[in-house]
């Protein structure tokens, strides 16, 4: 018989859950699982200057090792700061668990210091949601977390602990198994070789790769299929590396700043084949216009994406890589050389255009430059901006789970934070953020936190003076009004880098910045590497929203 | 960029109209704890799907409850079937017609 109080149970289950790193940040509410965690000799704690920052260190380390990890915070503000880190898991499908603290029961819907109704604020931004009210529970609940969170479609879980819970003591005979993600469902074998049929049969058939094929580890099986039956494969924003960019096959990222051959291909599709994507609306555009001439195959886990937004042919709902698995041998090898070189033709007449591309100064050398400096071992972040359609566009993404960007919420701030995760997750990789001033100031406090990790992280700031893409579409569609996007104050980053205590160099004034930019990146430790760039460089082609993707300016 | 480009405009569609007058009836089995119906009528509201009436009760031991909800005829009504199934708690969900007579008898409290 084991005794001892809800705290201590908390972490021993996430210790058995294979938990060494928690990002977090304490308070009232939480401290007696802070009393409990300063007892653990395997988990290593890491305080974050705002829980906001720990909900993204939490995805930063889930967004490399697929697997679940944990991040903590107090109730109340605790809570509430930690809600986009968990709605922007819900959307891009994180596997985190969300641990908060909360008033004692007896005090819940007093108004209580300090309280908010945490579970009722996290039910549509979460795949599922817990608010314990008796030690034993947490038998039940941690496990049952951490089963929700990878299973199927991975996602965020929030367990909520009131203060008198966590110090409530348990009597059991055994910790509960450690828990593996459920199987996935099975599929219709008949739908698979209808796939096939329906592959065999196009002439002009378009792979569209999601971030379903990272989460499931399929990409290799995805890269296989394209080159068995010779089919162009797109990728949207959250599967860039699952297939190499500088594949023969790959025709890039598509959508609203896709490159125009990547669009036109799409448009001129019989037979689309998505796999673990979701016809976002970044991505296809206008609904009815994207692909018209194509039929679609939908394969996915999530029963309810199936038919959501483009009715499917076939659909199939299933773990991507068993169904690839199913598919491959059932797939006729093909050259498909007429479609093939036709894609060829619209890829030379209308390329992604990436000018200034030779000068460090300009976005698409300054990413290029980057590149240039690193192996595929590297791992890229972004935050969200004009900075991470440059990127998205430029970068040579080679391998899954080398890109870590906010896909579907769209977060500024999300870089820098999940590349402390990565970094604390793999230390044996450089970790580069690409950032933008506006988005790198939404968690510049975890500069302190980098430097107190010496986390191998590097910004890349491109410095505009401006909210980019905001001010880039008041210049296309709003008439030049420019309102609230410009700052009309510059901010000096390198003062504030070292003030944090990270190091900082600016490749304004260096005579030579492609050295200056390769010393900093080669050097272990946190660093912050300031350019600016010019505030009226646009992300082009860009399709105004709403439109169809064959609508593309620029 | 040239002056060409404030011609385009940003797209934003309208609300179709989703609803009919058929009415449907969903019986939904559902872990009973504090909070399920909370999951439940939070997906129905966020797209502004109307639940016309909601019976819950406790269901044997009262580890479950059985929930019936009096819908009207939406052309959504698949997909949002497939999202209530997605939640945790929800057990199965079942579809009847609107003359099912759960809600048959009720109307002598609502006058």
């Amino acid at each position: 018989m084991m005794q001892m109080t809800g705290a201590d149970l908390i972490v021993k289950l996430l210790e058995r859950q294979g938990i060494r790193t928690i990002a977090g940040v304490p308070g009232g509410a939480a401290l007696p699982m802070y009393d409990a965690l300063s007892k653990s000799e395997q988990i290593h704690h890491v305080l974050c200057r705002h829980e906001q920052g720990a909900g993204f260190i939490a995805q930063g380390m889930a967004r490399v090792s697929g697997r679940p990890e944990v991040c903590l915070a107090s109730s109340g503000p605790g809570a509430t700061n930690l809600i986009t880190a968990i709605a922007d898991a819900k959307l891009d499908s994180i596997p985190i668990i969300a641990l908060t603290g909360q008033v004692p029961l007896s005090m819940i819907g007093t108004d209580a210091f300090q309280e908010v109704d945490t579970y009722g604020l996290t039910i549509p931004i979460t795949k599922h949601n817990f608010l314990v009210r008796s030690a034993k529970e947490l038998l039940t609940a941690i496990p049952a977390a951490f089963r929700i969170a990878m299973s199927d479609r991975p996602g965020p879980v929030l367990v909520d602990v009131p203060k008198d819970v966590q110090n409530q003591m348990v009597s059991f005979e055994e910790y509960p198994d450690v828990v593996v993600p459920d199987a996935a469902p099975t599929f219709d074998i008949g739908a698979v070789e209808e796939i096939a049929r329906m592959i065999e049969a196009a002439e002009r058939p378009v792979l569209y790769l999601g971030g379903g094929v990272i989460h499931s580890g399929a990409s290799q099986l995805a890269v296989t299929l394209a080159e068995q039956a010779s089919l162009p494969t797109t990728m949207t924003l959250m599967a860039l590396g699952a297939m190499p960019m500088d594949h023969p096959l790959s025709l890039g990222m598509l959508g609203m700043h896709g490159a125009r051959y990547t669009n036109y291909v799409l448009e001129e599709a019989d037979l689309l084949i998505c796999v673990g994507a979701r016809f976002d609306d970044r991505a296809i555009g206008k609904t009815a216009e994207f692909c018209p001439n194509a039929k679609i195959v939908h394969i996915d886990i999530d029963r309810s994406e199936l038919h959501k937004v483009k009715t499917a042919h076939v659909a199939i709902a299933g773990d991507v890589g068993q169904v690839l698995s199913e598919l491959l041998p059932r797939v006729k090898p093909q050259l498909r050389k007429r479609w093939l070189s036709h894609v060829e033709s619209l890829k030379s007449r209308f390329p992604l255009a990436m000018p200034g591309v030779d000068n460090p100064r300009s976005p698409y050398g300054l990413i290029h430059a980057v590149a240039n400096c690193l192996d595929d071992s590297a791992i890229i972040t972004s935050d969200v901006g004009q900075h991470q359609m440059w990127v998205a566009q430029a970068y040579p993404f080679r391998r899954a789970r080398q890109w870590l960007n906010s896909g579907g919420l769209g977060t500024m701030g999300f870089g820098f934070p999940a590349a402390i995760g990565a970094a604390l997750a793999e230390p044996e990789r450089t970790v580069v953020c690409f950032s933008g001033d506006g988005s790198l100031k939404m968690n510049i406090q975890e500069m302190a936190t980098a430097a107190q990790e010496n986390a191998n992280v590097k910004i890349v700031l491109f410095n505009n003076q401006s909210l980019g893409l905001v001010h880039q579409q008041q210049n296309l569609f709003y008439g030049k009004r420019i309102m609230a996007s410009r700052y009309e104050r510059p901010t000096d980053f390198l003062k504030i880098a070292e003030g944090f205590g990270m190091r900082a160099v600016d490749l304004d004034p260096a005579p030579n910045p492609r050295a200056v930019l390769a010393e900093a990146l080669n050097t272990p430790g946190p660093c912050l590497i300031h350019a600016t760039i010019d505030p009226n460089e646009f992300v082009y082609p860009m399709v105004p929203p709403g439109a169809a993707n064959s609508e593309m300016i620029g | 960029m040239s002056e060409q480009n404030s011609n385009f405009s940003e797209y934003i569609p309208d609300v179709p109209e989703h609803t009919g007058f058929k009415k449907v009836v969903l019986e939904l089995a559902v872990a009973n704890h504090p909070g399920v119906m909370s999951h439940i009528c939070g997906l129905f509201a966020r797209r502004a799907f109307n639940v016309e009436g909601i019976l819950c009760m406790p269901v044997g031991s009262g580890e479950t409850s059985r929930i019936w909800l009096l819908i009207f005829e939406d052309e959504r009504l698949e997909k949002m079937i497939r999202q209530v199934e997605k939640l945790e708690d929800v057990l199965y969900v079942k579809q009847h017609d609107g003359e099912h007579p759960v809600f048959g008898r009720l109307d002598e409290f609502f006058k």
